[in-house]
């Protein structure tokens, strides 16, 4: 069964959406999403690095994620002005990456298949790869989830209560460098960060728990993913670009329904 | 023994002294405040005693069993987190619903619990927050200027809550407060802050201390004159009233020329 491509395609979709999408919730909660941006376009400079040394494209991206992911943290507990700083980080790795991947060109090498992933060719040891990173950061996430949400809310609470922020802080940096190596081939690093973003800004106006908002990404996420392959099967498309706009029209239509729903509510409390 | 003793903490910040040589000790039970004009120190001395900062020189002893219950100043809650009174009440240790219930009640909060976090008002929140420090059953409650939004009645009612709860749970209470006439009242023991300890001591016996009326004499004829300028035919305000805008009327922004003067004072006190 695992031969064909469109289930091989499917699992690898629905795995980095499990994974991206309670991660994406605490990226959008901590006000991370430049973050995200800074470790995934990181990765180009690991692709590069895998290219010059021949080793394993997944372990050098997880590395060069890791340190750039690392440095950002350390940097933003230094107080600098994190905003400019990770604009010029997210777009340097980038600009960089793109640079030495074009000076160690190889005959094999796609460079859009990197920049927007290549869902399609995954292979089965790909997809071992990709669901032993995604189960590994669910689990992180599931284990450490009180501890995580409390230093979110408030560094000083957690503290009190027993909890180290920085601990914290540095699991979700290691899940991060896990997620961006593990989806580099399902969406590529261009819309890495768009896959952690928008499903949980698009389960936010539905949600009243912080549970309930990273169940609700998850769903539109693996909503998302499977649904832009079945688009891009059906038009000839690129399916981590279909993928993610699929995911940004769930985004506007969760939007406007949580508006009406809100204004129905209000109508109705002045009613009766 | 003490639950808690600090010997001889500095604070170096960026090459700024932030704390320097502070001792203090605190017993079981009672409630202590801590005074001292803005950037004295105050919040990071809080901040340093719930283990959010490590001291740059000295030792903190924390006994064994001392358990934490804080009351930050203020939290920002980013909107996109949705999150309810009673969620919040069980992070990060699970608590029965039976327990959350009763603390929000003692703390007159009881109708919150289904409400999200960040649709409080400040007023709201702070009742919170006292009712979840209270639910780690603390022996230390540690308050950061936490009447602040308050009004006066609800300040009065908020002070009245923390006494009952220091009697209910036994726990040593530490606050930290500008409130001068409040402090008077509520506390057993003040210490007077600014970057170093300047004084120590029963409410009353701090009061009528030289280090007190150097930190804090100069604003409260400051006050005197704020009075009679803009009140003329009225009688003066009682003496706690006075001290309280004082305070607020330092505030304002006249402590910043006189904090050297005013270091000076305390290095030669202490």
């Amino acid at each position: 069964m695992l031969d064909d491509f469109m289930i091989r395609a499917a699992l690898a979709g629905t795995g980095v959406a499990l994974a991206a999408a309670p991660l994406g919730c605490f990226v959008v909660w901590r006000r991370m999403a430049y973050f995200g941006d800074a470790t995934a376009h990181a990765a180009m400079l690991g692709v590069a690095l895998s290219l010059v040394l021949s080793v394993s494209l997944l372990a050098s991206v997880l590395v060069v994620a890791l340190i750039m992911a690392l440095l950002v943290s350390l940097l933003s507990d230094r107080g600098y002005t994190m905003d400019t700083l990770l604009g010029v980080m997210a777009h340097a790795a980038l600009a960089f990456g793109l640079v030495a991947v074009s000076l160690v060109q190889v005959a094999r090498l796609d460079l859009m298949s990197y920049l927007i992933g290549d869902i399609l060719a995954v292979g089965r040891q790909d997809l071992m790869l990709i669901w032993g990173g995604a189960l590994l950061v669910v689990l992180i996430i599931a284990l450490r989830w009180s501890g995580l949400l409390i230093s979110t809310l408030n560094p000083d609470l957690a503290r009190a209560s027993g909890v180290d922020p920085r601990r914290e802080q540095l699991l979700l940096t290691l899940s991060l460098a896990v997620v961006v190596a593990v989806a580099l081939k399902v969406v590529g690093v261009l819309l890495i960060a768009a896959f952690l973003i928008i499903p949980a800004a698009a389960a936010r106006p539905f949600s009243r728990t912080p549970e309930g908002m990273a169940v609700l990404a998850a769903a539109v996420a693996i909503v998302s993913a499977n649904g832009g392959l079945v688009i891009a099967w059906h038009f000839d498309t690129p399916a981590g670009p279909s993928m993610v706009s699929l995911a940004a029209v769930c985004f506007v239509l969760m939007t406007l329904a949580g508006l009406v729903c809100r204004r129905l509510g209000e109508r109705h409390t002045r009613t009766t | 023994m003490s639950l808690l003793m600090l010997d001889a903490i500095g604070v170096v910040r960026n090459g700024n002294v932030i704390l320097d040589d502070v001792s203090l000790e605190l017993a079981r039970g009672e409630i202590v405040t801590i005074v001292g004009p803005n950037g004295s120190g105050k919040s990071t001395l809080l901040r340093l005693i719930i283990g959010a900062l490590a001291p740059s020189c000295g030792r903190v002893t924390r006994d064994e069993h001392l358990s934490i219950g804080y009351v930050p100043q203020r939290i920002q809650i980013d909107p996109t987190l949705p999150v309810t009174v009673g969620r919040f009440m069980a992070l990060p240790h699970r608590r029965h619903q039976s327990d959350i219930e009763a603390a929000l009640t003692s703390a007159g909060a009881g109708d919150l619990i289904k409400r999200q976090l960040s649709a409080l008002s400040g007023g709201q929140l702070q009742k919170v927050l006292v009712a979840r420090a209270l639910l780690e059953r603390p022996s230390l409650l540690v308050l950061d200027e936490a009447n602040q939004g308050l009004d006066h009645r609800a300040t009065a009612e908020f002070y009245r809550h923390i006494d009952r709860v220091r009697t209910e749970l036994g726990c040593a209470v530490l606050m930290v407060s500008h409130e001068l006439h409040v402090v008077m009242k509520a506390s057993d023991r003040v210490i007077c802050l600014n970057g170093t300890v300047c004084c120590q001591g029963r409410p009353e016996r701090v009061a009528a201390s030289p280090e007190w009326q150097s930190l804090f004499g100069i604003e409260e004829r400051d006050a005197v004159a704020f009075y009679r300028h803009t009140e003329p035919g009225h009688a003066e305000p009682d003496q706690g009233e006075q001290a309280h805008d004082a305070q607020s009327h330092a505030g304002s922004g006249h402590e910043a020329p006189a904090a050297p003067q005013q270091e000076r004072a305390c290095r030669h006190a202490g």
